[in-house]
């Protein structure tokens, strides 16, 4: 029978993908022959904007970049703004600031859970990830007073000290989710539907992936052994004790074996930031304008590197700041993962992806 | 009313025969008082039905998305309201938007209300559609979504809470029960 | 597919890295050789061809990022690229006048290049020769303003 390849647009509305993107696909049949994701929906020009305000009124604007980790972007600036200046946070505000960024990338591994529970239509799933979610929720709201754009890092150290009794409920949810994480974990590994509908799919090999320029847990999928907080560590990650997880199928179930094992080597670098924060102040005082020049500072984002490109002219507004996503890149990798599969694949491998618009258009 | 009982009579369509039948019932109910009689008994029951479920839109622009996400979670479940996510616009009642609103996104959203069958309400979760927001300045954010559609409830917040969305929508069932659709044979 | 590629002690340190690209193109000017930092200044003729050296010789796997900075009376490329085997973040400074915005497109070294420059191009107007496939990606294609230049005022209520 004569059939003819029709191009679909799957976006912006549609239930599969978080946040605004359009994904046109060229079918032919149910196989899936070309792919070309539109993004720019949520465009709302970052990168002009901050060049209006000053180094401090950027900080709550940097957490609403990736409201998923947000306070991984939220201490991205601030490192990145601390390295122009040049000062260094004290060290009690760096232990704190690597135990609260762990915390924070355990929450953004579980909603990204819930996202991929929504997208392989298991409701289950998607209601027992935001239930630990809102245990960790719960910490940080403790912590900084919100539940999702904390805003708690500052130029030169974090806003304020723990709160009272910190390390006993952080120590206390750990023990509560290690167990949970257990139950949650065997909804997915011995469940035969979901391992025929992830294992095999969306392949991508180790040298590809490095030259289509993607990093973190996709990358450690694919087999390449390359996390920043060991190549380049910062804060203090060099004197932490953890493994870097990888898989090496590089389909879409080694995609969230890396996550579900990143979420357990995280909880060991939390317990182990708080054990050995030091007592002392927790921030320095910082200068109105910082001197003229131009840094680079990359950090591991849950989602992969995302870097901040800082150019200063001595005044007390930046010249320009620009902004690296990992998921920008992520995203235009994907067309090959998708060619030769059906398009009822699409949601399993583009929701395994972790998608946050927000930090892809800026 | 204006009914030909000439023998073109029999020459009408399928839509043109079941518009003189319904003005005719109409006109009828309301010359004898039968209509007002059926009112009092469908309006409440019809407005019941239509406030304890209002059915949202599955579209999640932004930040406050998480928080309507979080909303449908265990701990604040917002279903035992009524409040089921549907993925198609025309199956749902009310448009909830949460997240900035791009030039670019503007025609995609204006038709998505208007694919929305009547009855339809609209939400704006969150400082950035109420008026822009911390965007203030930007080139490509639009300042506040009652420019183009209009707005039923306001949720302020920057993320809005998620107790503050469900008590968004219990003032839109206030709202509903106050307009007390449902009346035999309107729309 | 069934061995891991892994990362651990560096290969050759930034010094020698600095001196293999000065012996070669004299031209380039070396801004900063700290440890894991490498900063170059390189002329825009040769630019692809310090690139390709850096990816082929080198071990310059990953392209990080494609930059461009809006000085006002020219523009400057910055490409960051990262060498995983020798902990590198190198940055790549090009400087192009403003009435003539075109440089090389890295994006057939490195895949990764092709939505930031296509980026570049709609934000800022810079043309990448040899690029597979530029137009814009956040702006609608209609619109007629680049708006990241210095010379696209907003700050009034739109």
């Amino acid at each position: 029978m004569p059939t003819d390849e029709m191009w679909i647009n799957m976006g912006p509305q549609h239930p599969f993908n978080h946040g605004l993107w359009n994904l046109r696909v060229k079918l032919k049949g149910e196989t899936i022959t070309q792919a070309e994701p539109i993004i720019g929906y949520l465009h709302r020009g970052w990168e002009k904007m901050v060049e209006n305000r000053t180094y401090s009124q950027i900080v709550p604007l940097a957490d609403r970049l990736c409201y998923g980790s947000s306070l991984s972007w939220n201490h991205l600036y601030c490192l990145t703004a601390e390295k122009i200046y040049g000062i260094e946070a004290p060290d009690r505000a760096k232990y704190i600031r690597v135990a609260v960024l762990e915390l924070q990338r355990i929450t953004s591994h579980l909603t990204w859970l819930m996202a991929v529970g929504t997208d392989l239509g298991s409701y289950t799933i998607m209601t027992w990830s935001i239930r630990e979610r809102e245990l960790f929720l719960d910490l940080l709201c403790k912590l900084s007073g919100a539940r999702m754009t904390y805003n708690y890092c500052r130029i030169g150290g974090v806003r304020s000290d723990l709160p009272e009794n910190y390390e006993r409920d952080v120590n206390r949810t750990l023990d509560e989710f290690e167990k949970r994480l257990r139950d949650l974990e065997s909804l997915m590994d011995e469940n035969e539907p979901f391992l025929m509908r992830t294992v095999g799919i969306g392949k991508m090999d180790g040298k590809t992936a490095m030259n289509l320029g993607l990093t973190g847990p996709i990358m450690r999928a694919s087999g390449v052994e390359m996390d920043l907080r060991r190549l380049d560590p910062y804060e203090v990650y060099a004197d932490m004790k953890f493994d870097i997880c990888t898989h090496t199928d590089g389909d879409v179930y080694a995609r969230y074996r890396v996550r579900m094992d990143e979420m357990r080597e995280s909880m060991k670098i939390v317990r182990q930031a708080l054990a050995q924060a030091p007592a002392g102040p927790i921030r320095v005082k910082v200068p109105r304008c910082p001197p003229k020049g131009n840094v680079v500072n990359h950090v591991e984002d849950p989602r992969g590197e995302s870097l901040m490109y800082m150019v200063s002219d001595g005044s007390e507004r930046p010249y320009r700041l620009k902004v690296r996503s990992p998921n920008f890149v992520n995203l235009s990798a994907s067309p090959p993962m998708l060619v030769g599969f059906k398009i009822s694949d699409v949601p399993a491998i583009m929701g395994v992806m972790d998608m946050c618009i927000g930090e892809t258009d800026r | 009313m204006d009914i030909d009982l000439s023998f073109n009579a029999m020459t009408m369509t399928a839509k043109q025969f079941g518009e003189m039948t319904k003005t005719m019932m109409r006109e009828t109910m309301v010359a004898t008082g039968g209509k007002q009689v059926i009112d009092k008994i469908t309006a409440p029951i019809w407005s019941w039905g239509q406030r304890n479920s209002v059915y949202p839109l599955h579209f999640g622009i932004a930040c406050c998305a998480l928080e309507m996400a979080a909303a449908g979670g265990p701990r604040y479940d917002a279903e035992r309201l009524g409040i089921v996510f549907r993925s198609s616009p025309r199956q749902s009642d009310v448009l909830l938007l949460n997240g900035w609103i791009s030039a670019k996104l503007r025609p995609s959203l204006k038709a998505l209300y208007e694919q929305m069958p009547s009855p339809k309400w609209v939400i704006a979760m969150g400082e950035c559609t109420i008026s822009g927001g911390p965007w203030y300045d930007a080139y490509n954010v639009i300042q506040g979504a009652d420019t183009f559609i209009p707005v039923d409830v306001y949720i302020p917040g920057c993320p809005s809470r998620p107790e503050a969305m469900i008590q968004a929508f219990n003032m839109l069932n206030r709202k509903l029960t106050a307009e007390n659709r449902g009346s035999f044979l309107d729309d | 597919m069934s061995q891991v590629i892994i990362y651990d002690t560096p290969d050759r340190s930034v010094e020698d890295i600095s001196k293999d690209i000065k012996s070669k193109f004299p031209a380039v000017e070396v801004l900063k050789a700290a440890p894991k930092r490498l900063h170059l200044q390189v002329p825009r003729e040769i630019s692809f061809e310090v690139c390709k050296f850096m990816k082929e010789g080198l071990n310059f796997e990953h392209c990080s990022c494609v930059t461009t900075v809006d000085y006002l009376d020219h523009f400057t490329v910055v490409f960051h690229v990262s060498s995983w085997t020798n902990h590198i973040l190198s940055e790549v400074l090009v400087d192009i006048p403003r009435d003539d915005p075109t440089v090389d497109s890295i994006t057939p070294l490195w895949g990764g290049a092709n939505w930031h420059e296509r980026e570049a191009y709609d934000l800022m107007g810079i043309v990448f020769k040899g690029h597979p496939d530029l137009r814009r990606i956040m702006m609608p294609e209609e619109f007629k303003f680049h708006p990241l230049r210095k010379d696209f005022i907003v700050g009034r209520r739109v």
